[in-house]
């Protein structure tokens, strides 16, 4: 295989957003996950398409333009999710179709504007990515990383038991803000790649794909990274020899590595629950062949 | 010195020194009132079990002591600070309400475990002697064998003896439990009663929410039985049915040798 791919400055750009979206989104979205809020990426990309029409309309970049309105919405949402205990969905669904209409209507609004201009945000458009883009994409990607990675004990803690990591004196409250945060930054940043409807895929799917393998949550997040990447990267190179949308087969390859690791994750998980169940019976002092247990605790022994 | 000399010098001590203490706490859910105005204290070394049946603010109770429901009126106090300004939470080790210990991604027993080690940590990282702990709260619960296996692969009292070591992990001096019992077997209960034994004979002073005393009757110290969210009862436990009950019954549970044990099937426990 040649590498006249690299020749080109465009491909470059491309290629790097795509390496920096490929670990930032399953580096975020595994918190996200793991506090069974996975859609909430979805959510994020909707509220971000009113920053790239209000980027439009004002000249301004959309990228930081999007970061900022995605911000601003993670962190409505975070707030919906802590007083607004009734109808808490039907409050996040308006600011989904709220930010969806937004960005249409300001696109619309500005001068030269269609709804042309918003498709590769939508969809993705390597060929797109510009000099400031990538600039714009280093910067955010640093942040999720240093978040996601230095602080994966904090978060993992707030994110399994939100209660117990109350007790253990962490500011909850600060991290929850933070993780929302940190994944409306990387709708920002997957925004040029896989583009705005595409992009919780990619912080979910290489998750969910990783957990077919895993056991940990240390090896879950390594595995989703690895995928990540490696699709990025793969559907990047696909839609520059095949002339298809990279956002689409991005994700599609993405959900083939889930298949795939489906699969071959059946043998694997067959023998885990083997030794498993040979580990438990260990514990019980029980053989691992099913026998009348004949050495259990005297719990219902008389005692007086 | 007598038995009953150092029982009362102990409860002397106890007095000038409660680890919770709440006074006229009122709290709501919604609009609805769950507490309305509860006095509970637990001194130092001190086993209390909150009794009461469901939705008489038991859970309610112990979430506002952890800060979890926001208080409307009262003051609660820990280790002798308003809960306000308490940061040394260290000292408390809490076992929340759960069925399970796993969140929506695999973790490890020792990853669940480790985080209830953080409190003792700066900036979550973990040292050798973090380690250790985690280990040897592992080890109390008698789950070290199991510390690498994912905690989905784990049956209903195992869970619970997860959320138990994690609570454990920063060596409390306080323990609080919100049915620490619930959908555990009983041979699990016993292995957590056991634990628990321990932990007390250490001078860890407990607070449980529990549903009926079980195997744990013979550590609780005192009782507070709610209804409707007011204090019903406080004083020493309600007499238990059965055999427990009879005076004499002192509680020990000899556990001979397995092989002497006559063969049981399981059919009837």
């Amino acid at each position: 295989m040649n590498l006249e791919i690299l020749d080109y400055a465009f491909m470059q750009r491309a290629l790097l957003a795509a390496v920096l979206v490929g670990i930032t989104a399953p580096a975020v979205g595994i918190y996200l996950v793991q506090r069974r809020q996975a859609l909430l990426g979805d959510g994020i990309g909707h509220v971000a398409m009113t920053g790239v029409g209000l980027g439009f309309l004002l000249s301004w970049s959309p990228v930081w333009m999007a970061t900022g309105v995605s911000v601003v919405g993670a962190v409505l949402m975070e707030l919906i999710r802590w007083y607004g205990k009734t109808r808490g969905d039907i409050a996040l669904a308006m600011l989904f179709y709220g930010g969806m209409a937004g960005g249409v209507m300001f696109i619309n609004l500005a001068p030269g504007g269609s709804n042309a201009n918003l498709t590769s945000y939508l969809f993705g458009s390597l060929s797109t990515v510009s000099e400031d883009d990538v600039t714009a994409i280093c910067l955010l990607a640093a942040f999720v990383v240093l978040v996601t990675v230095g602080l994966r004990r904090q978060l993992f803690a707030v994110s399994q038991d939100e209660e117990f990591a109350r007790v253990t004196g962490l500011p909850v409250r600060a991290l929850n803000l933070l993780v929302a945060i940190t994944a409306a930054v990387t709708v920002t940043v997957a925004m040029r790649v896989v583009g705005l409807l595409l992009v919780s895929a990619l912080m979910v799917v290489p998750v969910a794909a990783a957990q077919q393998l895993s056991r940990s949550f240390a090896a879950t997040f390594a595995i989703s990274v690895a995928i990540g990447v490696s699709v990025t990267i793969g559907g990047t190179v696909t839609s520059y020899y095949q002339d298809v949308p990279p956002g689409a087969t991005i994700v599609l390859l993405t959900i083939g590595a889930f298949v795939l690791l489906t699969v071959l994750a059946t043998p694997l998980a067959r023998r885990r629950a083997r030794a498993a169940a040979q580990a438990a019976a260990q514990e019980a002092g029980d053989p691992a062949e099913c026998a009348i247990p004949a050495t259990r605790t005297p719990t219902g022994k008389v005692g007086v | 010195m007598t038995a009953e000399q150092a029982q009362r010098a102990e409860q002397t001590e106890q007095l000038r020194d409660p680890v919770i203490s709440l006074r006229s706490v009122t709290a709501e859910l919604g609009a609805r009132p769950v507490l309305r105005g509860i006095d509970l204290t637990v001194h130092r070394g001190e086993v209390v079990a909150l009794l009461g049946a469901n939705g008489s603010g038991k859970s309610t109770a112990i979430r506002t002591v952890i800060g979890q429901v926001p208080v409307t009126g009262g003051e609660i106090e820990l280790f002798g600070t308003p809960r306000r300004r308490f940061r040394d939470w260290a000292r408390v080790g809490y076992v929340p309400q759960r069925t399970t210990a796993a969140g929506g991604v695999p973790a490890t027993v020792t990853e669940v475990v480790s985080s209830g080690r953080l409190s003792r940590t700066r900036f979550g990282v973990l040292r050798k002697a973090d380690h250790e702990a985690v280990r040897h709260a592992l080890e109390l619960v008698g789950l070290a064998h199991l510390a690498k296996n994912s905690v989905d692969a784990l049956s209903g009292g195992q869970h619970q003896r997860v959320l138990i070591a994690r609570a454990l992990a920063s060596r409390p001096e306080l323990l609080i439990m919100d049915e620490p019992m619930a959908g555990v077997d009983l041979a699990s209960q016993e292995v957590l009663a056991a634990t628990l034994r321990e932990q007390v004979a250490a001078g860890t002073s407990v607070l449980l929410v529990l549903h009926e005393l079980g195997p744990l009757e013979p550590l609780i110290d005192r009782a507070v039985v709610l209804r409707d969210g007011c204090v019903l009862h406080d004083g020493p436990p309600p007499r238990a049915l059965g055999q427990h009950a009879l005076p004499g019954h002192d509680h020990v549970h000899p556990h001979a040798a397995h092989d002497a044990e006559p063969i049981r099937t399981g059919l009837l426990s």
